[in-house]
């Protein structure tokens, strides 16, 4: 359903789960879906002893595409208008994350309402491992 | 990365969705998509990224006769001193590079049959001291997307990162 801007206010906030232990097997299937086959994110031998790195870690934008699963849920499929994020923190294999849109602006724009929303992602320690922003275009 | 033909199929976006995790009907169920709002099957926010798959030069793809960094016999592929990966380049997410940022702008969603081509802009580059990789170089790169009708669909900015190091454990 898509948000109507009559029904929202500014801080409302939306949050799901969004991975729970997440598994090396997903990083496999985002890599051969996205085409970034980074050893980084799937080869735990180079990762470790070429790279130096305690394990795999997860691409950014898997973090991001998990993130923006929460987001087409909140805001409805095909409304959004603008997706960004910075990379805060590496997602490793196990980790749980929560991402979580909070109400920034209601705003009406050539007769278009929009909704701005602020983004966090964090993982089971509550360190962001995303933040960013977001605009979907809304109901009156 | 630029890239001169990126059709967009259902295969495609069926499989993205599930690679991201999300099981919405909007991704995959034409039935399903048929009776929303946007009336058919539609492409996951971040489905752009994919193009790479369609670059034929791709750097972070194994090429056929080539070298590969990643493990096989060895922990490498590469022959000497690669502490980090092969060859080094900008904007992108691999070797001694991660991925520090990205935003898309959407003038309209990606959906099956579309045609998509894409030019790739530099953009600002800088650098910072970061506390956990020492120095950090920062590169912008704006990708533009167009349709089978040259219509502009979705602007992308993103930023790489080359780190000095392997990046610090919390």
């Amino acid at each position: 359903m898509p948000l109507s801007a009559k029904k929202l206010k500014v801080g409302d906030t939306h949050s799901e789960k969004v991975v729970e232990n997440l598994h090396r097997t997903q990083l496999v299937m985002y890599s051969g879906t996205s085409g970034d086959y980074n050893p980084l994110h799937s080869d735990e031998i180079f990762s470790t002893k070429v790279a130096g790195y305690p394990s795999v870690f997860a691409h950014g934008m898997l973090s991001m595409g998990l993130t923006g699963k929460m987001l087409t849920n909140y805001v409805g499929d095909g409304r959004l208008t603008k997706y960004g994020v910075r990379f805060s923190t590496q997602v490793w294999p196990g980790d749980d994350l929560t991402a979580t849109a909070t109400v920034e602006a209601i705003r009406e724009e050539g007769g278009q309402h929009y909704v701005d929303l602020a983004i966090s992602t964090r993982n089971q320690k509550d360190q962001e491992v995303i933040n960013g922003s977001a605009t979907a275009r809304i109901d009156p | 990365m630029a890239v001169k033909k990126f059709p967009v199929e259902y295969t495609h976006i069926m499989m993205f969705a599930r690679s991201v995790g999300d099981d919405n009907p909007i991704y995959h169920d034409e039935e399903y998509a048929k009776t929303t709002e946007v009336g058919g099957i539609i492409a996951p926010p971040t489905f752009a990224q994919a193009s790479a798959q369609f670059d034929p030069d791709f750097f972070l793809r194994p090429k056929v006769g080539q070298p590969w960094m990643g493990s096989g016999r060895e922990p490498t592929g590469l022959k000497p001193k690669a502490p980090s990966g092969g060859e080094k380049k900008e904007g992108g997410g691999g070797g001694g590079g991660l991925h520090a940022e990205q935003h898309f702008e959407y003038h309209r969603h990606l959906r099956p049959g579309d045609v998509l081509s894409v030019t790739v802009k530099p953009g600002k580059k800088w650098e910072k001291e970061g506390k956990r990789s020492g120095k950090l170089k920062f590169s912008e790169t704006i990708s533009e997307y167009r349709d089978q009708k040259g219509e502009l669909v979705i602007t992308a900015r993103g930023v790489g990162v080359q780190t000095e190091r392997v990046v610090e454990q919390k």
